[in-house]
């Protein structure tokens, strides 16, 4: 058997596609875009080498304003961690003390996490809506006429307008991370504890989260990374719109791509993505570390 | 079951009122989605917003289907979507097959560096991928999804696949090894069969990520007839701006699917998701 187990030809058939697969549109890509951000090109002609200008351009041009996307994806990150993490985590503690119908909803809690983006942009493309939308419908039929808005089209709101259902959809998956999270602790804990005389809230705060800090720490990395990529519902709702108001790195990624075929500047803003995703999910490994260490 | 039936009721009545506000919450937009789809304008605008409809207007539903082209993009997102989770399935088992139970130096270090595939980001390889395609004259076609969607769904499919086979023991290999079987028959009568639960997990992770993917959607497809719900509910918008009973048809034909597998397994679902989480 220890023989079969090192036949070269059955090694290189069981590994071949997975290798080609991985290689051709995940390694390679990464090099490729790496050196598409150092040209300028349009996809069509001959790219000319430029070397770090596409960079300088993206952190100086006004008109590209790439600063304010990234500011408007670290808001997003910031929102996340702060609001719907808490909220998550809250809903995660109470249902795992085993409330009536425990079950149904961690089911329903997680039912936005599953439906299509489009979906969910569409519908809420639909809440928003200036005449109908069930925003201002809402707003007119209390008496608070004047507060009604071009809530997606309003430089001032439209930020806010594209985070509330970014948020909105992925409270239940956070959620359903740390239920499990915390389903998964040895009940005689809790239990050890209720004896000692702790009040539930008690328990939650001095037991429960310190335990549950490996998954949150996934969470927040989750909550964080997948701001600085998100990009469905943004560019379903606004494309980052009116005038950049609502601008993130990947709308603005795409635009540069599909909307004005610079191939070049727009490979430099993928680098940067990249590289911010990266680079903030070492510093909250490290945020972690030094807490646990305190 | 630890149920806590404590004295301070009132605390706890709170509490249940409270997780029902927030299920009406999670699920408003969803019923509004139903309701709506079954409206004609002058319900949907106004006379009644938020009830349910008065006439039950299944012709939405046909509009959209046929006028709205929702039927061709959701038989182009079962092919893309099916494809994907065959290939993906197939490449992944047995390079787990090769990871885990062939030996041979580096099997290691190449596991590290698909675990790696979880963390980077699709824009890196959007443009990349785009020109590649466009060199084959792939863009506008069904393989130009299924490729990027299986090689981004690998990675996952693999750190699944690895933690279930681990629960396969080795004896069984020897056994089937001394009755004269090789590694291939191995592999096609021992360790495929006994993956089947495996299979389940993987095929709900790579259904959401492809049945869902918007980005690559918009930018590797142009030509209506290859078009996935995602980009062909965009157009439908684009279109039907003043006629909202069809789009929510269509929003409804691309979320039953969806609904349908997660009723069936919602406890499947949720305990992939959650191993593809912590895992990764």
């Amino acid at each position: 058997m220890e023989k079969a187990r090192r036949n070269k030809l059955a090694i290189f058939i069981f590994m071949l596609p997975a290798v080609l697969l991985f290689s051709l549109i995940i390694i390679l890509p990464i090099f490729m875009s790496s050196y598409y951000s150092l040209l300028n090109w349009d996809g069509m002609t001959k790219g000319t080498f430029v070397g770090l200008k596409n960079y300088m351009e993206l952190f100086t041009s006004k008109s590209v304003n790439f600063p304010r996307a990234v500011s408007n994806a670290i808001l997003l990150a910031a929102l996340s961690t702060f609001i719907q993490l808490p909220i998550a985590l809250f809903l995660a503690l109470v249902l795992a003390r085993g409330v009536k119908w425990e079950k149904t909803f961690v089911s329903i809690y997680f039912i936005p996490v599953l439906m299509s983006t489009t979906v969910i942009g569409q519908l809420w493309l639909k809440i928003y809506n200036p005449d109908y939308g069930l925003v201002n419908v809402l707003l007119r039929s209390i008496g608070l006429e004047h507060l009604q808005r071009v809530w997606l089209g309003d430089k001032k709101t439209a930020l806010i307008a594209v985070f509330i259902p970014l948020l909105w959809q992925y409270i239940g998956y956070h959620m359903l991370l740390m239920y499990a999270g915390i389903k998964s602790m040895s009940p005689e804990l809790r239990e050890a504890a209720k004896i000692d005389g702790a009040t539930e809230a008690g328990i939650d705060w001095y037991i429960t989260i310190p335990l549950l800090k490996p998954v949150i720490r996934t969470c927040v990395i989750f909550a964080v990374t997948g701001s600085l990529k998100a990009f469905d519902l943004i560019y379903i709702l606004t494309n980052g719109g009116p005038a950049h108001a609502s601008e993130v790195p990947s709308t603005l990624l795409v635009s540069m791509i599909i909307g004005r075929n610079r191939y070049g500047f727009g490979s430099a803003i993928a680098v940067s993505i990249i590289f911010l995703c990266f680079f903030f999910a070492i510093v909250i490994r490290k945020l972690f570390k030094t807490e646990e260490v305190v | 079951m630890n149920r806590i039936q404590e004295k301070g009721g009132i605390g706890r009545k709170l509490i249940t009122g409270f997780l029902i506000i927030w299920a009406l919450i999670q699920l408003f937009p969803l019923y509004w989605m139903f309701t709506f789809s079954l409206k004609d304008n002058s319900e949907i605008f106004g006379e009644n917003i938020i009830g349910l409809p008065r006439k039950w207007l299944w012709g939405n539903y046909t509009a959209a289907l046929t006028t709205g082209k929702v039927g061709l993009y959701f038989l182009n997102s079962i092919l893309v979507t099916g494809c994907t989770i065959v290939l993906t399935t197939i490449i992944a088992l047995m390079a787990t097959y090769a990871l885990t139970r062939l030996v041979w130096k580096g099997r290691k270090v190449v596991n590290n560096i698909f675990m790696l595939g979880l963390t980077v980001p699709v824009h890196a390889s959007i443009l990349p991928i785009l020109i590649i395609l466009r060199n084959l004259k792939m863009t506008n076609s069904y393989q130009a999804l299924i490729i990027p969607y299986s090689a981004f769904a690998l990675s996952m499919a693999l750190l699944i696949a690895n933690s279930f086979i681990e629960g396969i023991p080795k004896e069984l290999e020897e056994a089937a090894f001394i009755d004269g079987c090789g590694v291939y028959g191995i592999f096609a009568r021992i360790i495929l069969p006994l993956m089947a639960p495996a299979l389940a997990t993987i095929a709900i992770f790579i259904y959401l990520q492809a049945w869902n993917e918007l980005m690559f959607a918009v930018i590797f497809i142009s030509d209506s007839k290859y078009r996935t719900l995602s980009v062909g509910i965009q157009t439908l918008s684009g279109t039907y701006t003043t006629d909202w009973g069809p789009i929510g048809a269509a929003l409804v034909i691309a979320t039953i699917p969806t609904l349908i597998i997660y009723s069936l397994m919602s406890v499947k679902i949720q305990e992939s998701l959650v191993i593809g989480a912590v895992k990764g």
